[in-house]
């Protein structure tokens, strides 16, 4: 692409107007802390946006890439020591446990909500706090259930159960086969909260009402919590407990479980590997795996999908150099090549990506991820997904409320306790 | 002035001697040799860095537990509040009991099989340096690089332990090595044991070579066996410098942070948390820093005591 092109494409007019790069001190930097993708292309692909960054805006961009569960402590300690990264990663609703580290957006996500068709409801309501944009809405990575065909229709089941429990009863047989069910129940980001909200959801369970009073104790929760229990003595894998989100994709790589809640990523590492990863005939993993939604509940079929987006950091020397970045990253030039590069493992925040050509020629089995998103509740539901809901999601209260099931408390007793923890965080 | 230096007419020598200033004009005493301004002088440096490196992170670690900081607010004064809450919170008492049930094993696994060791290597054999250097590898590696490598090994999918105890034929299922709270907890004494007793073997066995080898010979020649030589002359000998050792130990332990971080990461559902886990948990991973602080601060008791006792058995020992 031509630097005149480039700098039309990403709508960076005052650059375009001055024939230069803005006027940012001579080696000045803007560091960005993103968390490792886990499709490492991405990755690869912003590190060439970053050099391509740097000659549009004239300062030396650079990228740093950490672990998804060490981003909270590093943006503790950021605002606490008023220095470090200028652009940090936000998953879920941080911005609102952040709000008063970070600078306000809603200049560009106005900008951004019109050029692309409209933010998703969780994007905005996770970034939009006090009616303020306080980070900028990039992407969701939707959660499917990939599974093994081939192991399920050895057992004769065609489509993938469409209720929980079904899927109990399909996940048992497919474990005295040796293949069970892969599921984290432990303290890591994505993949565990991913699954414990919405189940909590579908037996008619919520974390607070909606003036955001403490209401987890209702037969739902205790409902969700008791098929929890069943569900992982019958058909999961148990080691599950100590998984983070890295896990279920080894196992399932590795043919060890017949299927497990996630991202894209295990479907695409199978296909980019496709000749090193095969199923036990020898045959390519990729055309055996399937994805799905989660089943519904008596309460309903709510999903939960990660919403990802950057905050700019209120202690950076280099604000308007920050938002700029935003601006020309969040533009639909470099994020469409990122966007190409996820092949499907992120989508957009905004519904203009819906309609992008590359879901013309997507596999077929990752078709679902298109408008995946479009069932998502939020953390704190029936609430607000207030500061007080980020500490709940830190603490992961709602997913120990379920690990407590699991090793043996009743669905009684593990729902009072997360009420307890509840009172403790919401103060009712 | 020239003064000669060797006797004898024809061979005098003279050599340059410089003329003492003294005598012409008095020295005025310098500043440095004032002792209490020299002693002022030499301790400056190690009074600023005892401050900034650990009255002042202690002072505010005070000051934040009193306090309802939280990351990007600074909070207000809340007396014991957070202490109290602590206190009343379950998960923390189960980090508090993991850590003294975690301190107490691993320090008594360490001890024995670092005296063990010791003993071992206070004997003369082939390639004894090569293995008194290779048994302090534990120590040397990384502890984040090591504890990767346990949890690896722990697995709860591909566990090479879990892998090589069902080809033997010892377990029909997997182990729940991290996936259970009771195993987690064994599985880092297990790691802990692994990588501190090296620790107490080296510091053992340079105690046992200040021992004086007549000693044990003159109590062989008197009829004891090995038991009653290790007893009676060995550990008499030893028990100061394993005295020390062991409250070393016991403070590194009981603040341990970086193993459980890396090995069950508190959990699984909090079951494995230590204090200083727990407290980074809420303090730094959830933000709520005056929390964390409390939480955190709790170790100081506990530590002052086993310090204390220790400072007074040593002090009874010097004047027995």
């Amino acid at each position: 692409m031509r630097r005149r092109a480039f700098l039309k494409l990403t709508g960076t007019a005052g650059i375009v107007a001055a024939h230069r790069a803005p006027a940012f001190a001579q080696g000045t930097r803007l560091h960005i802390v993103r968390w490792v993708d886990f499709i490492p292309a991405c990755d690869v692909e912003l590190k060439k946006q970053a050099g391509e960054a740097s000659k549009a805006l004239g300062a030396d961009v650079q990228f740093e890439f950490i672990n998804a569960n060490d981003l909270q402590p590093r943006i503790t300690a950021a605002i606490q020591s008023q220095s470090g990264a200028d652009i940090i990663h936000m998953l879920h609703n941080w911005p609102h446990l952040y709000e008063n580290g970070l600078v306000d957006v809603s200049d560009l996500a106005e900008w951004q909500a019109k050029e692309q068709g409209g933010f998703y409801p969780q994007s905005e309501a996770y970034t939009k706090v006090n009616g303020r944009f306080m980070a900028l809405p990039h992407s969701i990575v939707p959660g499917l259930v990939a599974y093994r065909k081939s192991w399920f229709d050895e057992i004769g089941v065609t489509t993938f159960p469409k209720t929980y429990d079904d899927l109990r009863t399909v996940g048992a047989k497919l474990k005295k086969k040796g293949h069970p069910y892969g599921q984290t129940l432990g303290h890591t980001f994505g993949d565990a909260p991913a699954w414990a909200y919405p189940l909590l959801w579908n037996f008619g369970g919520a974390e607070t009402d909606r003036s955001g009073k403490t209401a987890i104790e209702s037969k739902g929760s205790a409902e969700a919590v008791k098929f929890m229990t069943a569900f992982w003595k019958d058909a999961c894998d148990e080691g599950g407990l100590a998984w983070d989100d890295t896990n279920n994709n080894r196992a399932f790589l590795a043919g060890e479980i017949c299927a497990t809640l996630n991202g894209a990523s295990i479907y695409i590492a199978a296909k980019r590997g496709q000749d090193k990863i095969k199923d036990e005939r020898g045959e390519p993993l990729v055309r055996d795996i399937q994805h799905a939604r989660l089943p519904a509940g008596p309460a309903g079929s709510w999903s939960y999908h990660t919403a990802f987006a950057h905050g700019v950091m209120k202690y950076s020397k280099n604000p308007k150099l920050a938002k700029d970045f935003l601006k020309w990253f969040h533009g639909t030039g470099p994020f469409g090549r990122w966007f190409e590069v996820a092949e499907g493992f992120s989508v957009g925040a905004t519904k203009q990506w819906e309609r992008h050509a590359l879901w013309n020629s997507i596999d077929p089995p990752m078709k679902g991820f298109r408008t995946a998103p479009d069932n998502s509740r939020t953390m704190g539901f029936a609430g607000p997904p207030s500061a007080k809901a980020t500490e709940v999601y830190s603490k992961y209260v709602i997913v120990d409320m379920l690990a407590k099931g699991v090793q043996g408390a009743s669905p009684e007793e593990a729902v009072r306790w997360a009420a307890g923890e509840l009172r403790k965080i919401y103060g009712a | 002035m020239k003064k000669p230096i060797a006797g004898g007419s024809a061979t005098r020598v003279e050599v340059a001697v410089a003329r003492p200033q003294a005598s012409s004009r008095p020295q005025r005493p310098g500043l440095l040799e004032n002792e209490r301004v020299l002693a002022g002088v030499l301790l400056t440096p190690t009074v600023v860095l005892l401050g900034m490196f650990i009255a002042y992170p202690f002072v505010m670690g005070v000051w934040l537990a009193l306090s309802s900081t939280s990351v990007g607010n600074p909070g207000q004064f809340v007396g014991l509040k957070n202490f109290v809450k602590a206190w009343n919170d379950s998960i923390f008492r189960t980090a508090f009991w993991n850590t003294c049930w975690y301190t107490g094993w691993a320090t008594i696994f360490k001890l024995s099989l670092g005296m063990w060791l010791a003993i071992l290597l206070n004997r003369n054999f082939r390639g004894k340096r090569l293995v008194r250097a290779s048994m302090l590898l534990p120590f040397i590696i990384p502890t984040v690089l090591s504890t990767f490598a346990w949890r690896w090994m722990f697995d709860p999918t591909f566990s090479v332990l879990n892998w090589l105890l069902y080809r033997g034929g010892f377990i029909v299922n997997k182990l729940p090595f991290l996936s259970d709270g009771t195993y987690g907890l064994w599985c880092a004494i297990a790691v802990n044991t692994w990588r501190g007793m090296p620790f107490f073997a080296i510091s053992l066995l340079a105690g046992l070579q200040t021992i004086n080898p007549d000693l044990h010979e003159a109590a062989s020649l008197d009829g004891a066996n090995a038991w009653h030589r290790f007893w009676h002359v060995t550990w008499p000998l030893l028990k100061p410098v394993t005295l020390v050792v062991v409250v070393f130990s016991i403070i590194q332990t009981f603040s341990d942070f970086q193993l459980i971080y890396v090995l069950t990461g508190g959990g699984p559902a909090n079951s494995t948390h230590l204090i200083a886990t727990y407290a980074y948990q809420i303090g730094v991973a959830t933000g709520l820093l005056g929390e964390g602080a409390a939480i955190s601060l709790f170790m100081l008791p506990v530590l002052f005591v086993v310090v204390w006792l220790q400072l007074r058995y040593l002090r009874r020992l010097e004047g027995a």
